[in-house]
């Protein structure tokens, strides 16, 4: 699965659990307003590290955080895993 | 130090318990009738009025020393086997320890003082009598970071909590702790004032020949931390065991072990008792039901329990009088009250447990106590323990990991990630959010440490 697929997939599996309803995910949403709120974030950078084997948040120094979900997708397409 | 004569001493109070008895796992016994006439310090005149650091190997060598010295030596130092010698260095000036006991001379003990041997076999040397001394018996907590922390006893707050012998006939008592911890202490001066037989451990023998030992002995009354307990219920063999007597202390005793422990031994009476080294026993719970009754709090008496900022308070004859060694630290509070760290929730009239104030992890700013995880992961009829820690995330901090041990008869026939769904379903049914582990893992086995606690990392 890309990882642009295993973000969307996960994405929607949080929300199912946590109980949220989710814009439609396109690359112009605002994470903002997504309907994801920290903690269900922080579950998904979590998930993503045991799929993917990397956290670009601390995988280098300098991380800009991503406001739109194609930013978000883009910093893991590029960080090195 | 109160300097008025004792009102026994422990060789007084065994030599009128002529039934006592230790039993190691080697065979060696110590039993009443040798005491008194026999002596096993080298040395022993020596020691009058000093302070001695008990350094011996073995729970039989410094179960010997604790009775000779005990009304003998100023100061009775006494520190789990497993201390380093950075750790002992640290005890031995903090205790000002003039004297080491133990079984061999060339024992280094990373500060040097005297040493001075007790022999297996003891000797008709004549026994110097000295004036009988309160000794101070001196104990480390159980914390694991840092300096170790001592702090004073005498043997009657130790024997605080310990009813008289009964009529009845001695129970025959194992405990996994070591005795040279404040739980296994107690356990083994309950033995003393009991006149029973005390069946050891001991780290080198398995638990099924533990398990033999105790079938040989007719053990009756078995005591342990909760971990203690989930380690012997995953051994096939517990069942052969059929105690009258079970307690759990050390750790929160949550619904989960004490209700596996009634299904295990339903014959037996199941006691949890909340005690620490500092805060001496506060209490036992003998409803069988995890938490205890608040009623118990704020009542005047022997006892007091207050809870403050959420934390356990204890004033009692019980608990320690002071730290030793740091004059920066202050065990009670002008009125006499010991903080002891432990959390409390308070639901109606019952009181639980919600873990240490240290351990607490920070879920973007929300305070999780590790062991209420646990307590609702436990509960879940196909877990057996569990251990729940941080993990570090650049969202919020921290977020809930949790690795788990599942019962045996589960553990190699399900599919594992159906069933951290469902695991994860149970938590989400019973926890705030926050508070539901986000990633979960499934481990053949937990470490537990020497003390028979989980281990943790901010332990």
């Amino acid at each position: 699965m890309s990882i642009r697929l295993t973000i969307i997939s996960q994405i929607e599996n949080i929300a199912a659990e946590q109980s949220k309803k989710i814009a439609p995910l396109d690359d112009s949403l605002l994470l903002s307003q997504s309907g994801l709120d920290s903690l269900c974030f922080a579950i998904l950078v979590a998930r993503l590290e045991d799929i993917l084997g990397t956290d670009p948040f601390t995988a280098s120094d300098e991380v800009y955080f991503p406001t739109t979900l194609g930013e978000f997708v883009e910093l893991y397409e590029h960080c090195p895993a | 130090m109160n300097t008025a004569p004792p009102e026994t001493t422990l060789e007084g109070l065994i030599r009128s318990r002529p039934r006592f008895r230790l039993e190691t796992c080697s065979g060696a016994v110590l039993g009443s009738e040798v005491l008194g006439s026999l002596t096993y310090v080298g040395g022993l005149s020596r020691l009058a009025g000093k302070s001695v650091l008990i350094g011996a190997k073995s729970q039989l060598a410094a179960a010997r020393a604790m009775i000779e010295l005990d009304g003998f030596a100023a100061r009775l130092v006494i520190c789990p086997p497993d201390f380093s010698p950075e750790r002992l260095a640290s005890v031995i000036e903090q205790a000002r320890v003039d004297a080491i006991v133990c079984e061999d001379s060339r024992m280094v003990f990373g500060s040097a003082r005297p040493l001075f041997v007790i022999e297996s076999a003891g000797t008709r040397e004549e026994r110097i009598e000295s004036p009988r001394l309160r000794t101070q018996w001196l104990l480390p907590t159980s914390g694991t970071t840092g300096p170790p922390k001592l702090v004073a006893h005498s043997l009657n707050s130790l024997l605080g909590a310990i009813k008289g012998a009964s009529n009845g006939p001695s129970p025959v008592w194992t405990t996994f702790y070591d005795i040279r911890r404040y739980g296994g202490l107690q356990i083994f001066l309950r033995a003393c004032v009991a006149g029973a037989t005390l069946a050891l451990s001991d780290a080198e023998e398995s638990l099924d020949g533990h398990i033999a030992r105790c079938l040989r002995l007719g053990v009756t009354h078995i005591s342990g931390t909760p971990s203690h307990w989930r380690r012997l219920l995953m051994n096939p063999n517990h069942v052969l065991l059929e105690p009258e007597y079970v307690r759990l202390s050390g750790e929160i005793a949550d619904r989960a072990i004490l209700s596996a422990l009634r299904e295990a031994y339903p014959k037996a009476r199941v006691v949890h008792a909340y005690a620490s080294t500092e805060g001496g026993v506060g209490f036992e719970v003998t409803d069988g039901m995890e938490g205890f009754p608040a009623s118990l709090l704020d009542v005047e008496g022997e006892i007091e329990l207050r809870l403050r900022d959420g934390s356990l308070h204890i004033r009692s004859p019980r608990t320690a009088t002071s730290y030793v060694g740091r004059d920066d630290l202050q065990l009670r509070d002008k009125e006499g009250f010991v903080d002891t760290g432990d959390m409390l929730e308070r639901i109606g009239e019952r009181c639980f447990f919600k873990g240490r104030r240290t351990g607490v992890i920070n879920v973007g700013g929300l305070k999780v106590h590790p062991e209420e995880v646990e307590q609702v992961i436990n509960a879940y009829e196909k877990v057996r323990m569990s251990r729940v820690g941080a993990r570090r995330n650049p969202i919020i901090g921290d977020i809930i990991a949790a690795e788990i041990v599942l019962r045996e008869e589960t553990a190699t026939t399900e599919d594992e990630d159906a069933l951290k769904h469902d695991i994860l379903e149970f938590c989400r049914a019973r926890l705030p959010r926050h508070m539901v582990p986000v990633t979960m893992r499934f481990v053949p086995a937990l470490d537990v440490l020497a003390s028979g606690k989980l281990a943790r990392r901010h332990a």
